[in-house]
């Protein structure tokens, strides 16, 4: 069975028990909950601002009350460990970021979303789960199977994406129409216009993400995939630091070299602003990047920014991650959250939420001619999709660490000069080996 | 009449209780920690005894002992030009002068800004592409500089962040330990023909040497303990250039949570600090005149 097939058959396993719902049951859904406050854990993003607009149409329609508790996305992991530890915690519903699923289920902490499907007085016979993007719904959504954190047997559904996301490659076409260039196609032009762009146009060539820690690594990543290469084997061996880890790390070191001034120490932040405010040519990173292009409060470079797949490298790649949604164990008010979330995520909002500037999670809101008009980076980014990889990064419950503490602190001393390549992740394999033996993996 | 010998323990005690409550409980709590993993998220009924375990791996941690190393030499760089520059505002304010009252107020005002701010603050003062710090250098036609991007510079980067922000409490300190400085004694120094040099660093100085080294042992202590504007301006980096050794503690009980190690740290952190800080009060005890 195809991983696709196996997510698509779980979804219609799980919604198939609201099907019989009759209609005025729908219409009830929300009485009994009317007058109840959701408090829902959200990060700073642009999704969430988005969300934020379309929010007081659910408190009209239900009579539920929402509270949300905004934080740094860096924040937001240590409050919500403290209140889903509690006997009954603060928060009903939680954004998570996508390396969290893990360990929030090894920590018992969020519940499994097929119980509240298979409730008839709760769920929407309109939901359609098959018309969520697989490839999100798989990567944020599942926890279990072989792997842990993919589909196959044993998978289940803890959470929906919310804030989803995959790569793409953004460029200015005002300069490479002025430098007669063509957007990358593989890996080979991709190395080759960097060092075009600085030279001809003398700004950096690729914005780039280079921060010490999740922000370095997750910029590794985005060329690792490509290139053909994993963090583990299919032992958990560590692999990364083979020809074709070490093979990307170079690519990223020229990265720098080639990119905006300061560019190893940016976060996410600083990578979008220098390529909005025309210090870069190029972009390769989250489609979130899309709502913010043609912004002209933020942006420099509206009407000059088009948009291609990731290059292609042994193979067609595109980043999978994000955010997603996921109910407290020690939810106060966990049937009224599951319908704020089942709200959030119905095809209806996912519209309104794309509209005003967030990240489609659904296939319909992708095909919708409407939206289309209004994101012509659509058709692009639903392209971007069929390559997008679930199995983008390990996200086992001990990831954030592996990934904080011990890679993100070598490839950061590889951007810096003060190693090079091979020997920044050579030096990372007995710590990340150590930090999986202490995990429980016979590695 | 003889005061009962009930009396000051009576008077002294609501405040020893609120001292070993607020001081020493946390500190027997972390040593406590230190010897269980434990992680947030499970209840600490499930947390695992591992004896010293955790003192062990904190110990044989390479990491964490380049991180005391960074820690060191930020706050011996850091306190060092606080010292000196706030002992040198004081003295060049002690005198009531035109604007006195202005300068004064604009030299305190750092340390009333939330650390988190002061942090980002200085991460766009030091940001390569729109930062305050390259335009100013760009005048001079120099190129701009990965201030956070690159070891040194991002070493730099933050002494000179916790200098602006703490430079003024020194300053207050100062302030107010040089107005109570007998004035006749001053008079005295005058009369006797002593120079100005003279009379700072033999009269002066020496007079508030106690408050010197209060203040030096609070610097110290502050130092080592510094976290969110390191946080926010490099996280550590760039590779581990900046991971003094408080964030190197947070990282390892946040993202790597591992809290008894975390614990184990702080233990070691603790016993640094008041090595220091009796190395400070060895200079000048205030309370030893009192005996």
């Amino acid at each position: 069975m195809q991983r696709r097939d196996f997510i698509q058959n779980s979804a219609i396993t799980v919604f198939g028990a609201g099907l019989p719902l009759s209609g005025a049951m729908a219409q009830n859904r929300y009485a009994k909950y009317a007058g109840q406050t959701v408090v829902f854990s959200i990060p700073s993003h642009p999704h969430y601002d988005a969300m934020m607009k379309i929010l007081p149409q659910f408190t009209k329609e239900t009579g539920i009350k929402v509270e949300t508790d905004r934080l740094a996305m860096g924040r937001m992991k240590e409050k919500q460990l403290l209140e889903m530890a509690k006997p009954q915690g603060d928060y009903d519903l939680g954004c998570y970021v996508v390396m969290w699923k893990g360990e929030y289920v090894s920590k018992n902490l969020i519940r499994p979303l097929e119980p509240f499907f298979k409730n008839a007085a709760l769920a929407d016979p309109a939901y359609d789960m098959k018309d969520i993007i697989p490839i999100y719904l798989e990567n944020l959504g599942l926890v279990g199977g072989p792997k842990g954190y993919l589909a196959g047997p044993g998978a289940q559904l803890y959470g929906l994406p919310y804030g989803a996301e995959t790569s793409v490659l953004a460029y200015r076409r005002d300069i490479f129409a002025k430098h007669n260039l063509q957007p990358p196609t593989n890996y080979t032009e991709f190395r080759q216009l960097l060092r075009i762009i600085k030279d001809k146009e003398g700004i950096g060539a690729l914005a780039s993400r280079g921060q010490a820690g999740h922000q370095a690594v997750h910029a590794w990543l985005l060329h690792l995939n490509p290139l053909g290469g994993s963090v583990f084997d299919d032992q958990w061996k560590a692999r990364f630091n083979d020809k074709i880890g070490v093979e990307a790390l170079k690519f990223l070191q020229e990265v720098v070299a080639t990119g905006p001034a300061g560019i190893a120490g940016y976060g996410q932040g600083e990578s979008n602003t220098a390529f909005l405010q025309g210090q870069a040519a190029m972009y390769l990173d989250s489609t979130s990047l899309a709502g913010l292009v043609n912004d002209p409060t933020k942006s420099k470079v509206v009407g000059n920014v088009s948009w291609a797949l990731h290059p292609m490298g042994t193979r067609r790649a595109s980043q999978s991650g994000g955010l997603g949604l996921a109910i407290a164990k020690n939810a106060k008010n966990a049937d009224a959250a599951f319908l704020l979330m089942q709200w959030l995520t119905s095809k209806e909002q996912d519209k309104a939420v794309t509209r005003a500037g967030g990240a489609p999670m659904r296939n319909s809101t992708l095909a919708d001619a409407a939206i289309v008009r209004q994101y012509p980076e659509f058709i692009t980014f639903k392209e971007a999709l069929k390559y997008s990889n679930p199995d983008w990064r390990p996200i086992i419950p001990v990831w954030d660490k592996i990934n904080v503490q011990a890679l993100g602190v070598g490839i950061s001393e590889a951007l810096t000069g003060k190693k090079t390549a091979e020997a920044a992740l050579n030096d990372l394999v007995p710590q990340v080996t150590q930090i999986m033996r202490e995990a429980g993996y016979k590695v | 009449m003889r005061t009962p010998r009930w009396v000051p323990a009576l008077y002294l005690g609501p405040a020893v209780l609120i001292m070993v409550a607020a001081c020493l409980y946390p500190v027997i709590s972390a040593f406590q920690l230190g010897l269980f993993d434990w992680s947030l998220g499970i209840p600490w009924s499930d947390a695992r005894w591992v004896g010293w375990d955790n003192f062990v791996s904190a110990f044989t941690n390479p990491r964490v002992w380049s991180s005391l190393w960074t820690t060191l030499i930020f706050a011996a760089v850091c306190v060092t030009a606080e010292m000196v520059l706030g002992i040198a505002l004081a003295l060049a304010l002690e005198r009531p002068v035109r604007g006195t009252a202005f300068f004064r107020t604009l030299f305190i005002l750092p340390m009333m800004i939330a650390p988190i701010a002061v942090g980002l603050v200085w991460r766009y003062i030091f940001d390569a592409q729109f930062g305050l710090i390259n335009a100013i250098l760009g005048l001079f036609k120099v190129a701009p500089l990965g201030w956070l991007a690159d070891p040194t510079l991002a070493f730099i980067a933050i002494v000179i962040a916790d200098i602006w922000q703490w430079t003024p409490f020194v300053f207050i300190m100062m302030v107010a330990a040089l107005a109570n400085v007998d004035s006749a004694v001053i008079e005295a120094s005058r009369i006797d023909g002593a120079k100005w040099w003279q009379m700072t660093f033999l009269v002066k100085l020496p007079m508030i040497a106690h408050v010197i080294a209060i203040t030096l042992m609070m610097r110290l202590i502050d130092a080592f303990r510094v976290l969110e504007v390191v946080y926010v301006l490099t996280f550590g980096g760039p590779g581990d250039s900046t991971e003094i050794l408080a964030l190197h503690i947070y990282k390892t009980a946040f993202v790597g949570q591992q809290l008894g190690v975390a614990a184990a740290i702080s233990v070691l952190l603790l016993v640094v600090v008041a090595l220091l800080s009796w190395g400070a009060l060895r200079l000048s005890n205030p309370l030893k005149n009192d005996r």
